[in-house]
């Protein structure tokens, strides 16, 4: 126990902070895989063949090629495309990006890809009359949205996003790979340095439970007020 | 990126057959917990949700860094026979493998067989046929054919979650394409190409269910 404890001597804050990052990383990841979905669940659904292809082409590539090969892409690739924009602005120093970043970005884009389908399942599951009422109402093109289609897509899109949401929690234990001190990098750093590995990959096992188990809570809660008068 | 083609797709090799050694042992490990939750005995029922809900509620490195890491911490496995397996980072990512693939699956099996319409049961049971020939004949058939689509998924789940391998010093196609990338430094060139090949694989898979789904419809 004293390997826990808090302070100087255990790694207990250590590990407590390392789990609040986790916690920022999965909840900026997914607010970033909200915007792509914002993007690509209009084109995924639109009228025209050429932007189905942009759409679907993002949805299939992340969706089929491991989470880890995207995170390496970000993280080698990312500080050289970022080098590469601010030269064409004529600035040649050496850009570094912070870890954080890079891991959000990469995870919200493999979450993207997943919150695109369920948001493209969940409108086209919406009763085709809804829209035409909507329309014959003479409401406009941004309340048809927001009032009418999008409260009913919550309603169905909720029990989807929170598998979506439980990916991407468990996505992040693979930014460790690029240094960020979250859960598994810490358990890391802690069973190096205590040689007790068996100890804090299974304490890390608890912790990523702990967090499953507390946000599928908070979930089925807005899944109850969002399906109020069902 | 012609040059790293070769070693990629010599990589490749190590990938499939990760993939299949932990999808053929973790069907059988699926089934035998799908068949646990069945189970009227509420502490069997409990063991096997147990089983699953850790397996599918950690991240994937946790449990090879636990199985490769951890276990060689017990004084005692370095004893025994075991030792010969788990000292190697590829038996490691295997059964961390098999253990992941066996919880998913346990569930969608489990999915299947609660779906099976309980008149086919009676059905069987009616026409004088033993339990236990209702269960491999009837009950298992119906089970994997209602499963097929759900353990597509899973298998293309498995097959990005092969990748993890590469950190624990396993050179499968992502610990190659990675090797790559830190040595040229041209991460997009060798992306395109292992994402390429990945990409090939969840196509073929993808192709294959499709094709065992359309065979085996119910409508004929």
């Amino acid at each position: 126990m004293e390997l826990l404890a808090f302070g100087k001597t255990g790694w207990g804050d250590e590990l407590f902070y390392a789990t609040l990052m986790t916690v920022a990383v999965s909840i900026t990841a997914m607010l970033v895989g909200f915007f792509f979905a914002l993007i690509f669940t209009p084109l995924k659904l639109s009228k025209y063949k050429t932007l189905n292809l942009v759409g679907n082409f993002y949805t299939t590539v992340i969706r089929g090629v491991p989470e880890l090969l995207v995170i390496y892409l970000f993280f080698f690739g990312g500080s050289g495309a970022i080098m590469y924009v601010a030269s064409i602005f004529g600035y040649y120093e050496y850009i570094e990006i912070n870890a954080f970043i890079t891991g959000s970005m990469a995870i919200g884009i493999i979450s993207g890809a997943y919150s695109t389908e369920v948001f493209r399942g969940a409108i086209q599951s919406i009763d085709k009359g809804q829209f035409e009422a909507a329309k014959v109402l003479g409401i406009n093109k941004f309340g048809q949205f927001y009032k009418i289609i999008l409260p009913q897509m919550l309603r169905l899109a909720i029990p989807n996003l929170s598998n979506v949401w439980q990916i991407t929690l468990k996505d992040t234990s693979l930014i460790s790979v690029t240094g960020l001190v979250e859960i598994m990098r810490q358990s890391y750093i802690a069973a190096g340095s205590t040689r007790d590995p068996l100890f804090f990959y299974s304490f890390a096992a608890v912790l990523y439970l702990l967090l499953t188990y507390v946000s599928m809570k908070l979930i089925n809660k807005l899944e109850v007020k969002y399906s109020r008068g069902y | 990126m012609i040059t790293s083609f070769p070693k990629l797709l010599g990589a490749t090799v190590v990938t499939l057959k990760l993939l299949s050694a932990s999808l053929f042992f973790g069907l059988f490990l699926g089934l035998f917990f799908a068949i646990l939750r069945l189970n009227k005995n509420i502490f069997i029922n409990k063991f096997a949700y147990g089983y699953s809900y850790i397996f599918r509620g950690t991240p994937l490195l946790v449990q090879i860094f636990i199985i490769y890491f951890g276990l060689g911490q017990i004084e005692y496995l370095r004893t025994t026979f075991l030792w010969v397996i788990l000292k190697e980072p590829y038996w490691c990512a295997i059964i961390a493998f098999t253990l992941n693939t066996g919880a998913y699956t346990s569930e969608i099996l489990r999915s299947a067989f609660q779906t099976i319409k309980p008149g086919i049961i009676e059905a069987g049971k009616s026409l004088g046929i033993s339990n236990k020939i209702i269960f491999y004949k009837i009950q298992i058939p119906i089970a994997i054919r209602q499963s097929l689509p759900a353990y597509g998924n899973e298998i293309i789940l498995m097959m990005k979650g092969t990748s993890l391998a590469s950190t624990v010093t396993l050179m499968d196609l992502t610990g190659v394409a990675k090797y790559i990338i830190s040595t040229t430094f041209k991460p997009i060139e060798v992306f395109i190409v292992a994402g390429g090949i990945y990409l090939f694989m969840t196509f073929i898979i993808h192709n294959v269910i499709k094709y065992l789904e359309k065979k085996y419809s119910f409508q004929q």
